[in-house]
């Protein structure tokens, strides 16, 4: 202990700002400059409707001004709350001054985003009207106004400019907040998944990729700046104290998406994502519970797709059977299961890589094998490269999937059919992880995960619980398939590689688990839908993407390696203070309450 | 009266290295036993394989006059024997209560391991008052407490103890013996390997000394206290 690096007695902490302004004078220039911008935004930025999204209207925001205009207002909504305006304390019961920044951030990458694509893609920046110049240098003052707000939290004096910009986007966490009764709270969580659907159905629905790289910009600051200002620390407490209300409203929120959309190619990426984000779930319970690494976690969802596409009764399948909807599904399970058991009994006795090499074959093999059986190079059951086509749509209680239905005065197209079915079996998947989550067996798995020695001395049969996880994963995986082969009309090998640019595949799959967080409910849901929505709407990057992918993944491990969603147990593995032993006079008390609050 | 564990002439090798070379000895119930001996000696390799983690190479291990030998490590915890690892060997990015009711994986009588769980709180205070805290966070001798807590929730009839003292201060160390005494007065048996002779043999009915992978030397915890070669060897006297 006398070694000590750093003393905090020993540099005086402070919370000067990044440029040096009184403090009055910078909330006034950020106030200024948001206002200016969402001026600018009712004015005209270019001349030509040639730009996507017609910025030519003078009095109507429109494409890209509306992002800039949501912006605008949550900076000067952050900005204002610091002033102690009556009525909007609540939204920055954490940081007050780094949600402004970080807003104001994000709405000069918009906007500035907006002004360079526009003089890029029309050639200079003469194709600018007054509307952007103003709002470009509204958003600029607004930048530096809150560059000159003092950081919510101390650093050391003798910082440099790097340190300095990091500290000044961090905040305090909010105290305990004020009782509210409970319909208030029901209340408030409902709104916050109603502003959730909302933002995502934009995402999903901006129709070319400018519009959805403007909406990344944006909602990637502004989900920082709500995070600094403490608010989704307070939707998560009122989350945590209503479970059910919380997993109803999302629930909610997703069968209200189909209805949202009247396009129907956006309601199809919907039911994609949901396919994509239930299997890494089910990969989840395999490689987050129980620490499984699979690397042709794919090969179930083609196993159970293939059982479910054989006895469809499509004219192209070998087996001239077609079975009811329910047992298909029974049927692409059970297949998947049976694959699952025969994978996993002889490799689930080796530690480690060796169960992530062998995974790894077997997908191939899977891919490989449904090529080979057709009818030339072995015996025909899946037409080889062909696949199965002309998968007939579902016919469910003389409900028909294929056909578009109107409910309650809104129309449900096909994809849209498909997006309310699936979402059901991901209700499904998600009730059997949050089961065997909290069950003996899920304990059991963490412990297996943890230290498999002491685990087998509780009494723990490492193998057999290794192979249930492995079984169940690959059934639910099977689920999933079942009704993706419907989805997509047809199977082919093709669909199922370790990776490739469509997901979801191996890779993929993986990458959503990691991502969004192992263990968790709600990681690898957003991170399937990140990581189906991105390739998807930014298709002109086709090529570069397994690169972009890959440095994001560094990016991601470098700076959050638990992932977007943190489990509890992960965040303490990856960001473990040294030895407990030993306890630093300085940080232990800080530590200790943050621990016992989130087992709270 | 027969004896709880019988071992009779254990052999285990690593390969072709023999770490334990033909030892006996006998757990009486209700008895504390220890084995003592220096680093290498055979100790913690002894008490792997009665708990099923390693296969013996020849000899017999009784449990209640059964065949241990070809039991495998999971169904050893269900006959009675409860192993507290050496290194402790929590789980550590578990809460404490899990860490415990892992411990009583195989039972199923909620009320009772309830019960236990307020047990193991009562005699280790410290392991209550963070239930909910991660076990990685607690100091050495704290995660040793709840191994110990860990391994009796399985209502053991024989609890093995790998050097619960290893690496703790002196001050902790006393406290874990005072908890082993304590444990010894509600009548658990405990077999207990130290390299801590002193600390030790002043608690053990019995005790063995082990030298590599032999017993060489056995009596009551009070005549090998003061046996002199004891002394030498172990409790640094001239």
């Amino acid at each position: 202990m006398t070694t000590k690096p750093t003393k905090p007695s020993k540099i005086a902490r402070t919370t000067t700002a990044i440029i040096p302004l009184p403090a009055t004078a910078a909330r006034a220039v950020t106030i200024a400059g948001a206002a200016l911008t969402l001026a600018g935004t009712f004015l005209a930025w270019t001349w030509t409707s040639d730009f996507p999204g017609d910025l030519t209207v003078t009095g109507y925001p429109g494409g890209l001004q509306v992002l800039t205009l949501v912006g605008a207002v949550l900076t000067l909504l952050f900005a204002l709350s610091g002033y102690n305006v009556r009525g909007l304390g609540w939204l920055t019961p954490g940081g007050t001054n780094s949600p402004v920044r970080l807003s104001a951030l994000g709405v000069f990458g918009t906007t500035g985003y907006t002004i360079g694509a526009i003089s890029y893609e029309l050639g200079g920046l003469v194709n600018l009207e007054p509307g952007a110049w103003l709002s470009g240098g509204g958003a600029l003052l607004a930048v530096i106004g809150a560059l000159g707000l003092p950081a919510d939290q101390p650093h050391d004096e003798d910082a440099g400019l790097w340190g300095k910009l990091r500290n000044a986007l961090t905040a305090p966490e909010p105290g305990r907040a004020k009782d509210l009764s409970s319909w208030a709270e029901i209340l408030i969580i409902t709104a916050a998944f109603g502003i959730g659907l909302w933002v995502f159905s934009y995402g999903i629905a901006t129709e070319y990729s400018e519009l959805f790289i403007g909406f990344v910009v944006l909602a990637a600051f502004a989900f920082s700046a709500v995070l600094r200002a403490g608010l989704i620390k307070r939707l998560s407490a009122l989350t945590a104290k209503h479970r059910n209300v919380t997993l109803s409203a999302a629930f909610a929120a997703a069968i209200c998406f189909p209805f949202t959309q009247s396009n129907d190619q956006f309601a199809l990426i919907g039911a994609n994502i949901l396919i994509f984000a239930t299997v890494a779930l089910g990969l989840n319970v395999v490689v987050g519970l129980a620490g499984l690494l699979d690397l042709g976690y794919v090969a179930f969802l083609g196993v159970g797709a293939y059982a479910a596409a054989l006895v469809s009764g499509s004219p192209q399948s070998t087996i001239g059977v077609h079975f009811p909807f329910w047992a298909a599904v029974l049927t692409g399970v059970a297949a998947s299961l049976v694959f699952g058991v025969l994978i996993g009994a002889p490799t689930l006795r080796l530690r480690g890589d060796y169960l992530a090499i062998v995974t790894l074959g077997f997908g191939e093999i899977f891919r490989i094998t449904m090529n080979s059986l057709n009818g030339t190079s072995g015996p025909d059951v899946t037409n080889g490269s062909n696949g199965i086509p002309n998968i007939p749509d579902l016919e469910l209680f003389g409900f028909n999937f294929g056909v578009p239905h109107d409910v309650l005065g809104f129309q449900l197209t096909r994809p849209g059919n498909y997006y309310l079915l699936m979402l059901l079996f991901t209700a499904i998947v998600v009730m059997v992880f949050r089961r065997s989550a909290e069950s003996r067996i899920g304990r059991a798995w963490v412990a297996i995960r943890e230290d498999e020695t002491a685990a087998t001395a509780m009494g723990i049969n490492g193998f057999r619980l290794k192979l249930l996880a492995f079984a169940l994963g690959a059934a639910l995986a099977g689920l999933a398939g079942s009704v993706q082969a419907h989805v997509s009309y047809s199977v082919t090998p093709e669909q199922y590689q370790f990776a490739g640019s469509v997901p979801p595949n191996s890779a993929f799959l993986l990458a959503a688990v990691i991502l969004g967080g192992m263990g968790t409910i709600s990681g690898p849901l957003i991170g399937a839908a990140l990581l189906y929505l991105i390739p998807a709407k930014l298709q002109f990057m086709a090529d570069y993407q397994l690169l972009l992918f890959g440095i994001a993944l560094m990016l991601l491990m470098r700076f959050r390696p638990e992932g977007l969603v943190a489990d509890r147990r992960k965040q303490l593995e990856f960001h473990e203070t040294g030895q407990t032993d030993v306890p630093d006079a300085a940080t232990l008390p800080e530590g200790a309450t943050g621990v016992a609050k989130a087992g709270a | 009266m027969t004896a709880l564990l019988e071992v009779e002439d254990l052999r285990v090798a690593y390969g072709k290295i023999e770490a334990v070379k033909g030892i006996s000895f006998t757990v009486d119930a209700g008895q504390v036993v220890t084995l003592i001996g220096t680093n290498g000696a055979g100790k913690t390799t002894t008490l792997r394989t009665l708990s099923g983690l390693l296969k013996p190479s020849g000899g017999t291990i009784r449990f209640e006059g059964k065949d241990l030998n070809k039991v495998p490590a999971h169904k050893v915890v269900s006959l009675g024997l409860a192993h507290s690892p050496e290194g402790r060997h929590i789980f550590p990015r578990m809460s404490i209560e899990d860490n415990l009711r892992l411990g009583a994986y195989l039972r199923d009588d909620r009320d009772g391991i309830a019960k236990d769980i307020q047990r193991a709180y009562d005699l280790f205070p410290i392991l209550g008052e963070r239930r909910r805290q991660a076990a990685g966070t607690l100091s050495g001798g704290e995660q040793q407490m709840l191994a110990m807590g860990r391994a009796l929730m399985s209502q053991p009839k024989l609890l093995m103890l790998d050097e619960p003292s290893m690496g703790l201060s002196p001050i902790m160390m006393q406290k874990i013996m005072a908890t082993i005494s304590e444990l010894k007065a509600q009548g658990t048996t405990i077999l207990l390997v130290e390299q801590n002779a002193q600390a030790a043999l002043s608690l053990a009915d019995h005790g063995y000394v082990m030298e590599v992978g032999k017993i060489t030397l056995t009596g009551t915890g009070q005549e090998l206290l003061h046996d002199e070669s004891v002394r030498k060897a172990y409790l640094g006297e001239d």
